[in-house]
C-alpha cells in the first residue's frame, strides 16, 4: 500500500505535527495535511453510511465528509459543545485527494519533532484501527498518537478491506 | 534535453481532427462531376495541414499518407481529375484511416497497417490510371509510409531543378522548420543539398532560435516548376526562394548529399532546442528521418478541453466586472449603515442577484456546445449504410445550433447513432416497396434538435413503415413478456421495444443489430436525467423524441422535508403529490407497501425510514406521497412537506466521500446546509430488489 508515501516522506525528514484532543488522549497529524480548522456547526446526515460518518457540511461550496474519531476507535462519544472543533484535513485514497473532516473535543499543540523519535509498530493487542495509527512519541512527558489520515478513510474504497486482512 | 512536446502534440490532434472534420463534410457536400471549386480547396487546404502538422511532429506514417490523398484533391483542384463516385469513397476511406491513424498515435497504441496499406495502394492506382488517361496530367509519386531521402522518380521525363533557399534569421518563430520542407522535396525525386554555412556568427554571438544557413537544393523530378514551389508556399515571405530549371538529366552534386543532410537536419534540431552543442550528429537525424518520435503515454488520460467561443468569454467578464462594481456598492452600505438607505440596499440586493444568476447562466454557457458537433457525423453515416442497405435516404438536419452541455452531448452521441440505424435499416423500406406504397422511392430521415422550456428535445423521424406491431406481439409473447391474447394500446406495443431482453438483434437484420438494444439506449438516456418516447404510424413512419436536460450540473429541484432533513427531488420526474391517510398504504407480503392511485396500486417507499432520518417530535405520521416517475415506472415516496422549489446547483459527495446509493449528489441551500439530492432511479433499484415492484408493475409501467 503505497497511498501514504506522502506523510511517510515527511515524517521521515522530520516535520511539524497538529495535535488534538479526543477524549483523555492526544493525536496528532502532518500539519501539511491540514487545512483548516472551523466550528462545529452540524452536519447534514447521510442514509446507509457507517456510525463514525457523521455527515456532511458545505465547506466553500464543496461537500466535504465529517467524520467522528471517538465513534471510529470506538471511544466514549462526547456531546458536543462549544470547543467541539472540525479539522479539515486532506487525505488520499487510490490515488485522489479527498478533503475529510475529522471532528476532535479541542485542538491542542503544533510541535516539531524528528523521526527518529517516532516509535513504530508497538506491539499493539487488541486496539481499533490499529492501521490508522503511524505511532507513538513523546513530547513534554506527553504521549501523542501520530494518525495516518490516509489509512483512516481507507474503508471507502470498497474493495480495501480484503487488503486490510491480508495485511 | 527533450522538450516536452506532449502539449504540443495535443494540439496537433485536436487541429488535425478538425481538419478531418472539414474534409469529410466538404467530401459530403461534393456534387459529382460538376464540383465547387471553393470545397475542394477546402478539403485540400485541411489535408495540407494535416500533412503538413505530422511533419512536423515526424508523424512519417500520417502525412506520408496524406500526402497521396493530396494529390488526388489537388489534381481535382487543377482540374485534372473528375469528381467521381469512386474517388469520393477512396478519399473518405482515407479520412477515416487518417482518423484512426491519429487515434492510434494519441492513445501510443500500433498502428492498422492492413487497412492503411490497402488504402494506399488504392490511392496509388488510382493516380496511375489518371496518368494513363490523360497525358497532360503530372505524376506525382507518393510513397505512402517510407521516407528515404532517395526516392528515384518513376516518371518518364525527370527535369532537374536548382533551388536556392535562403530564410530569414527568425523563420523558426513563425513555426516554420525547413527541415520539414526538404523531407517534402526527398519525397518528390532525388535530391541533394548543399549547407552554406558562411555566415554563422561566433558561438558567443549566436542566438539559438535564429537560422543563420542558406541552401541550395539539386532536386531531380518529374514535378512541374509550380508544384515544386508550392512546397515553399507557406515559407514564401519569410525567406528568399529561387527556383532554376537546369534542365533535363545530368550528373552532379549526388554525393554530399547525404552527408550535407545530416549536418544540416541536426543543426536545425540544435536550434530549436536551444542548444549549441554541435556534436551528436548521425544519432539525432536519423531519429528524424526514422521512427517518428511516440507522445508521451497516454497524453494525460483525457483531460479534455472546450473550444469557447470569444463573445462567450466576453459576457462572462462583462458580468464580473458589473459583480465588482455591485458588490463595491453594497460595501458601502455595510460600512455606513444608515436606516435611511435601506431602499437602496435592497436594490443593491436585487441587482447582485440579478448578477449573480446572471453571471451562473454566462458560465453555464462555456459548457454549452452546439449539437452539430454530434449530428455531423450522420450526413457520412446515411450516405454509407444508404449504400450497404440499397435505400436511397434523404438526411434532412435541423436545429444544429441548438446548444447541449458537452458531457450530456458526448454521451447522447452513441445512442443517436443507434436510433439512427435503426430507422435506416428497418424503418426505411427498400425504394421500389415505397414506390409500391405511392410513397416518394427517396426515404426521408429528419433530425431535430430544439429547445423546450428548460429541455433539450431530440428527434429522430423517418416516413418509413413504422413499427411492425404483429411481430413486436409475437416477439413479446415469445418473451414472456405479454400473454397471448391480451389486448394492449398501440401504445404500449410500440414502447416495449424499451423492454429489456427485448434486444433489437433478434428482430431486425445484422446492421442495426449491434448487440446494442433499445433497452441500453433508454438506459444512457435516463442516466442523463432524460426520456425517451417512440410514437409509430403504421405506413408513415415513426418518430423517436428524446427529452433531456440542457445541463447536468444544475436541475429545478423540489425541495421536501422528511423529518428533520431536507431532500432534493428533481422536479422532471415529479409527477404529482397527493396526501394519503395512513389506512390507505397497504402491506404486500409484510414488507412492500403500496398506494392504490387510480385503480392502480404503485409502491411507496418510506424516504425516513429508509435513510432512518429522526422525526420531529411535533410531527404526526408523514402523509403526502410525491409520485414520481422513472423509466416509466411511477412510485410514491413519502414526505412531511413539500418546500419551496428552485433551481440547485449538483455538488458531488464522491469526490470527498463515496458514492452513496440512493443519492445522485447534494446541494447548497440559500441558508449554508447541505440537502442531499434524491437518485430517483437508484430509489427504483432499491424497490425492486426489495420485490416491491412486480413484473406486472413493470409491464405496465413500460407501457404507460
Amino acid at each position: 500500500m503505497n497511498q501514504n508515501s506522502d506523510n511517510a516522506s515527511t515524517l521521515d525528514n522530520s516535520g511539524e505535527f497538529l495535535t488534538f484532543i479526543i477524549g483523555k488522549e492526544e493525536y496528532g497529524v502532518d500539519i501539511l495535511s491540514v487545512q483548516g480548522i472551523q466550528g462545529w456547526n452540524g452536519v447534514t446526515r447521510i442514509p446507509d453510511t457507517p456510525d463514525y460518518m457523521l455527515g456532511v457540511i458545505n465547506l466553500r461550496g464543496a461537500i466535504v465528509p465529517i467524520i467522528d474519531l471517538r465513534v471510529k476507535f470506538r471511544m466514549a462519544t462526547a456531546e458536543f459543545h462549544s470547543t467541539t472543533v472540525v479539522i479539515v484535513v486532506r487525505a488520499e485514497l487510490d490515488g485522489k485527494e479527498h478533503v475529510v473532516g475529522v471532528v476532535v473535543d479541542a485542538v491542542s499543540e503544533v510541535y516539531k519533532f524528528d523521526n527518529g523519535e517516532l516509535q513504530t509498530n508497538p506491539e499493539f493487542n487488541d486496539i481499533q484501527n490499529k492501521d490508522a495509527v503511524k505511532g507513538l512519541i513523546s513530547i513534554e512527558e506527553k504521549m501523542v498518537i501520530i494518525l495516518d489520515i490516509d489509512l483512516l478513510i481507507a474503508d471507502w474504497l470498497p474493495d480495501l478491506s480484503a487488503m486490510n486482512e491480508a495485511a | 534535453m527533450e522538450l516536452d512536446l506532449t502539449e504540443i502534440y495535443e494540439v496537433f490532434f485536436e487541429e488535425s481532427a478538425e481538419g478531418l472534420e472539414v474534409m469529410e463534410s466538404g467530401l459530403l457536400g461534393l456534387d459529382l462531376g460538376a464540383a465547387d471549386l471553393e470545397i475542394i480547396n477546402n478539403i485540400f487546404r485541411a489535408a495540407h495541414s494535416i500533412k503538413g502538422g505530422a511533419g512536423t511532429f515526424g508523424f512519417q506514417g500520417i502525412s506520408g499518407f496524406t500526402h497521396g490523398v493530396e494529390t488526388i484533391l489537388d489534381q481535382m483542384r487543377d482540374g485534372d481529375r473528375d469528381v467521381t463516385e469512386d474517388a469520393v469513397q477512396l478519399l473518405l476511406e482515407s479520412v477515416d484511416c487518417i482518423g484512426s491513424m491519429l487515434q492510434n498515435l494519441k492513445n501510443g497504441e500500433p498502428d492498422d497497417a492492413p487497412v492503411r496499406a490497402a488504402l494506399d495502394v488504392r490511392i496509388k492506382e488510382m493516380l496511375e490510371k489518371s496518368n494513363a488517361g490523360s497525358a497532360t496530367t503530372t505524376e506525382e509519386k507518393s510513397d505512402g509510409n517510407v521516407v528515404e531521402p532517395e526516392v528515384s522518380a518513376a516518371g518518364t521525363s525527370t527535369q532537374r531543378y536548382k533551388i536556392s533557399f535562403d530564410p530569414q534569421p527568425d523563420i523558426l518563430n513563425s513555426g516554420n522548420d525547413p527541415l520539414v520542407i526538404f523531407r517534402e522535396l526527398s519525397q518528390l525525386g532525388s535530391y541533394s543539398v548543399n549547407v552554406n554555412a558562411g555566415d554563422l556568427p561566433s558561438l558567443q554571438e549566436l542566438d539559438p532560435e535564429d537560422i543563420h544557413l542558406t541552401w541550395e537544393i539539386i532536386l531531380e523530378t518529374s514535378e512541374s516548376e509550380s508544384s515544386v514551389e508550392s512546397h515553399f508556399e507557406w515559407v514564401a515571405s519569410e525567406a528568399e526562394i529561387a527556383i532554376e530549371l537546369l534542365g533535363a538529366e545530368g550528373a552532379e552534386g549526388a554525393e554530399g548529399a547525404e552527408g550535407a543532410e545530416g549536418a544540416e537536419s541536426n543543426q536545425i534540431k540544435d536550434g530549436n532546442a536551444g542548444q549549441q552543442d554541435t556534436g551528436a550528429a548521425p544519432a539525432q537525424s536519423n531519429k528524424s528521418a526514422g521512427a517518428a518520435p511516440k507522445p508521451k503515454k497516454k497524453a494525460s488520460s483525457e483531460s479534455s478541453s472546450i473550444r469557447v467561443g470569444i463573445d462567450k468569454v466576453d459576457s462572462l467578464l462583462n458580468l464580473v466586472g458589473e459583480l465588482v462594481i455591485t458588490q463595491s456598492m453594497l460595501r458601502r452600505f455595510g460600512e455606513f449603515y444608515d436606516p435611511n438607505v435601506i431602499d437602496e440596499l435592497r436594490d443593491g440586493l436585487i441587482q447582485l442577484e440579478r448578477h449573480t444568476r446572471e453571471l451562473q447562466e454566462s458560465a453555464m454557457q462555456i459548457r454549452m456546445l452546439p449539437i452539430n458537433s454530434s449530428f455531423n457525423r450522420f450526413p457520412r453515416l446515411v450516405r454509407d449504410l444508404s449504400n450497404t442497405l440499397g435505400k436511397k435516404i434523404n438526411l434532412v438536419v435541423s436545429g444544429e445550433q441548438t446548444e447541449v452541455d458537452k458531457t450530456v452531448l458526448e454521451k447522447l452521441s452513441d445512442p443517436l447513432v443507434h436510433l439512427v440505424r435503426n430507422s435506416l435499416d428497418h424503418g426505411i423500406e427498400m425504394p421500389d416497396v415505397r414506390v409500391a406504397n405511392g410513397k416518394d422511392e427517396t426515404g426521408t430521415l429528419h433530425l431535430s434538435a430544439a429547445h423546450e422550456g428548460g429541455n433539450v428535445v431530440i428527434k429522430v423521424e423517418d416516413d418509413g413503415a413504422g413499427l411492425n406491431r404483429e411481430r413486436i406481439m409475437t416477439k413479446a409473447v415469445e418473451k414472456g413478456l405479454v400473454t397471448t391474447g391480451e389486448n394492449l394500446s398501440d401504445e404500449r406495443i410500440d414502447n416495449l421495444i424499451f423492454h429489456p431482453g427485448f434486444s433489437t438483434a433478434e428482430v431486425v437484420s445484422d446492421v442495426s443489430g449491434r448487440g446494442v438494444g433499445m433497452d441500453v439506449v433508454r438506459r444512457n438516456i435516463i442516466d442523463l436525467g432524460g426520456q425517451i418516447r417512440v410514437q409509430s404510424f403504421p405506413g408513415r413512419g415513426t418518430s423517436l423524441r428524446i427529452s433531456l436536460p440542457l445541463t447536468l450540473a444544475i436541475l429545478d429541484g423540489q425541495l421536501v422535508r422528511v423529518g428533520e432533513e431536507t431532500y432534493v427531488i428533481s422536479l422532471l420526474s415529479i409527477v404529482e403529490t397527493v396526501q394519503v391517510k395512513a389506512e390507505q398504504i397497504k402491506t404486500v407480503s409484510g414488507s412492500g407497501e403500496v398506494y392504490l392511485l387510480r385503480e392502480r396500486y404503485i409502491p411507496v417507499a418510506r424516504a425516513a425510514g429508509q435513510f432512518g432520518v429522526q422525526q420531529k417530535p411535533e410531527d404526526k405520521p408523514a402523509d403526502l406521497l410525491v409520485i414520481v416517475e422513472t423509466e416509466n415506472i411511477r412510485f410514491g415516496i413519502l414526505v412531511n412537506e413539500l418546500l419551496e422549489q428552485q433551481q440547485i446547483v449538483i455538488k458531488s459527495i464522491e469526490k470527498n466521500y463515496k458514492k452513496v446509493d440512493g443519492l445522485t449528489g447534494a446541494t447548497i441551500l440559500g441558508d449554508g446546509r447541505v440537502a442531499l439530492i434524491l437518485d430517483i432511479p437508484g430509489l427504483l433499484q432499491n424497490l425492486r430488489n426489495n420485490g416491491a415492484v412486480t413484473q406486472e408493475e413493470q409491464d405496465f409501467a413500460v407501457a404507460a
